[in-house]
């Protein structure tokens, strides 16, 4: 299959490589994602899995040595952070950083007005759609004036994390492991908010060592992560098998070199 | 919280026209200028010029003895107070024969320069008073007829020595003699222009009553003197702010700010001091505060080349309350030796200091604070606090708090923190869409924020396009 804008096809990772501190963390990764589409990436702890996250939004301490990415028609790897994410991509960290100082409305402003522009109805919109996105994450509205991440829990980071996420609408989510740290309800918040933000015209790629987010956020493919690459790839039922066998049956798996069309449809 | 309404499109429109705007410069047009270099004579002339009492003619002469005796202070950035040359200074000029009093009078090209700094417009929105200093002598001062119904006396300080020189002489010096320090002597000794303002028993001043200040000739020294009395049971909040042209040499300003508020007063002072970056800003800053009266410093120091500047708060009468807020920027090439002091005399007195400070492209801040405590002064309070953020790793801050404490019965909360932006917290709000300026201006906003929600809208807007100012072209 081509690139062509008519397969729906909505970001394009081509053989990509990084490097982080000299060392090759993730070593040749293909992957395509359809509008519409949730991607889960499954795998061990050090398989590479944070490291492609943080490099495609552009970490300074990842580096990106060969490959492509494209979002939407856009060749990522030409901008930097601020770029790709007004671009329409967006991670959710795994640990996010604590800003002290700076309230959480004026962070959120910020965030908003570098998507959506500074006109006066923007201001406006910005206000009601913030509240709602308090709510719609079951959290109280005086999170506004807290300052971002400060004195957090580990469940509240997340909530805000996929908080930012709804507010900002991106085309392409990436979730590093965003259930870790959170209890069984505020996992299902954390879910129906994701599930909320995702739409048909939206990809989500949910990076995670446990299938237990999963049982919320039903992904459409389940890739294999191993040692900086992917070794297999299939339906939900794979994550299922993941859950029952652990990650050593796949551990002398070769890795795969196709870009994902087996799972195109 | 005030500073959520500000409007950061607002701090961002103001770009980078600091040299048009701040930095521009009229031709010098003197009615008056001295020669330059310190002297009897030169004091004076001063003296003469103003047509003053013959009490304050002497205190001139005897300040100018204590500050030609005096040595220079042996702490603090010797090295550059002892660059200053008091030879190369002109110690007064009069910019026009007398005060104007309505908009109209005032020349062409001094209203140009107020236009330029926006005054008449902050004074058509909320000013209760404007006194604008240009060079030595206030030359346009306004004042709302109900001020004066009241009995506020708001002027500036030649005007108050001439007009009610017996109030003048009751508290001139009382709570900064001239023996204080080297620049109060010097100040003394050839002060001109500062506010003078006395507010009765029971009066409260609703709207901040503000000056403005402005150097405008190369090697000329600033010496304002401003004396503000509140007196029992009244309310008043004074804001000064300064802005300098730029010269390529050094110009001194050194200012004395004495308050006097007694019993059940109120008083807050707010500066945000913006000198150009050749200026010497060296001022003594002190209050007595007396039973049950509130003293407010909020202290702001973004400017200059050099600035010693530590409010001082003398808590004398029971249940009397301070608070010192201060933040200082110091960038490339700038010291801000900046600080608090509180003296707890008297039982029951609480005193609370915040202080600020960001260092950035090699810029250095200082931090000197003092507290005593009394051993009369039972069941005091006492809070410092001081937040330092350094931007690299070439700039500087350091610390120098000094506690005396000859009482038991004293409760006593001190914290003092370094942090520096991290490049994870730029790159957590770059990825939400930030460009690296906007995050790093966000990160220094968010540290000053304690700072700015305590101004007044049009202050907390003016600091933060100052701080835009200097944080542009900040890299990595």
């Amino acid at each position: 299959m081509g690139f062509i804008v008519d397969t729906g096809l909505l970001m394009s990772i081509k053989d990509v490589h990084v490097t982080v501190e000299g060392k090759e963390v993730v070593k040749g990764l293909s992957l395509d994602i359809y509008r519409g589409k949730k991607h889960a990436i499954m795998g061990p702890n050090g398989s590479g899995k944070s490291s492609l996250a943080n490099a495609l939004v552009g970490h300074p301490s990842y580096e990106i040595t060969s490959g492509e990415v494209w979002l939407d028609g856009v060749n990522l790897l030409e901008l930097g952070a601020t770029e790709r994410s007004r671009a329409g991509l967006f991670l959710a960290f795994q640990y996010p950083m604590a800003v002290p100082g700076v309230t959480v409305s004026s962070f959120l402003r910020s965030a908003y007005k570098a998507h959506r522009g500074d006109g006066e109805d923007v201001l406006r919109k910005f206000r009601k759609e913030m509240n709602e996105a308090f709510d719609k994450l079951e959290m109280n509205r005086e999170f506004a004036g807290r300052y971002v991440n400060d004195g957090f829990s580990g469940g509240e980071k997340k909530r805000f994390e996929i908080l930012q996420m709804s507010l900002l609408k991106p085309k392409v989510s990436i979730l590093d492991e965003t259930d870790s740290g959170l209890d069984i309800d505020a996992l299902k918040v954390v879910s129906k908010g994701i599930n909320l933000t995702s739409s048909e015209d939206t990809g989500t790629l949910l990076v995670t060592h446990y299938q237990r987010i999963l049982n919320y956020v039903k992904p459409d493919h389940v890739h294999v992560m191993m040692n900086g690459r992917l070794v297999r790839s299939g339906g939900p039922e794979l994550a299922a098998e993941l859950e029952d066998k652990g990650y050593d049956w796949l551990k002398s798996e070769p890795a795969l070199s196709n870009r994902g069309a087996d799972y195109a449809e | 919280m005030p500073n959520e309404t500000i409007n950061q499109e607002d701090v961002r429109t103001i770009g980078n026209d600091y040299e048009s705007k701040y930095g521009f410069h009229d031709p010098e047009k003197y009615f008056h200028k001295s020669r330059k270099g310190l002297s009897h004579e030169v004091v004076e002339m001063i003296s003469r010029m103003k047509d003053e009492p013959e009490w304050m003619r002497e205190f001139r002469h005897k300040a100018l003895d204590i500050f030609l005796s005096k040595p220079m202070p042996k702490w603090g950035n010797t090295d550059l107070m002892n660059s200053i040359d008091f030879d190369d200074i002109h110690y007064y000029i009069k910019p026009t024969e007398k005060q104007m009093n309505s908009w109209d009078e005032v020349p062409e090209d001094i209203k140009k320069t107020f236009d330029r700094l926006g005054v008449p417009e902050a004074e058509r929105k909320f000013l209760a008073g404007v006194s604008a200093q240009y060079e030595s002598e206030v030359v346009y001062h306004s004042f709302q007829k109900d001020l004066e119904e009241q009995g506020v006396i708001f002027l500036d300080m030649d005007s108050g020595v001439r007009e009610h020189p017996d109030l003048v002489r009751k508290y001139f010096a009382t709570v900064i003699p001239a023996a204080d320090n080297k620049f109060a002597a010097l100040n003394s000794a050839v002060w001109s222009g500062g506010s003078f303002i006395y507010v009765p028993p029971g009066v409260e001043v609703k709207i901040p009553l503000q000056a403005y200040f402005r150097i405008n000739a190369e090697n000329m020294g600033q010496f304002e003197r401003t004396l503000i009395i509140a007196d029992k049971g009244s309310r008043v909040h004074y804001i000064e702010g300064c802005t300098a042209p730029v010269y390529s040499t050094n110009s001194l300003h050194s200012a004395v700010v004495e308050l006097v508020s007694l019993d059940d007063s109120y008083i807050r002072y707010t500066t945000i001091q913006n000198w150009s970056h050749n200026i010497f800003n060296l001022v003594t800053k002190r209050a007595k505060a007396f039973k049950n009266a509130t003293v407010e410093w909020v202290d702001g120091n973004i400017g200059s080349k050099f600035t010693m500047k530590y409010p001082c708060i003398y808590l004398m009468g029971e249940g009397a309350k301070g608070e010192i807020l201060s933040v200082a920027f110091a960038g490339e090439g700038q010291h801000q030796d900046s600080g608090a002091k509180v003296i707890h005399a008297a039982p029951r007195t609480t005193s609370r200091v915040t202080s600020k400070s960001i260092s950035k492209d090699g810029g250095r801040a200082s931090y000197r604070g003092l507290v005593k405590v009394y051993p009369n002064a039972d069941k005091c309070k006492v809070s410092v606090e001081c937040d330092a953020l350094l931007l690299d790793e070439k700039s500087r801050t350091d610390t120098y708090p000094t506690m005396e404490i000859d009482n038991d019965d004293v409760v006593i909360e001190h914290e003092a923190r370094v942090s520096k932006m991290a490049e994870e917290q730029i790159f957590y709000l770059t990825s939400r869409g930030l460009t690296e300026d906007e995050a790093r201006l966000l990160i220094v906003n968010g540290f000053i924020n304690p700072f700015v929600k305590e101004l007044p809208m049009e202050y907390a807007i003016e600091l933060n396009r100052l701080i835009q100012l200097e944080m542009e072209g900040s890299v990595g």
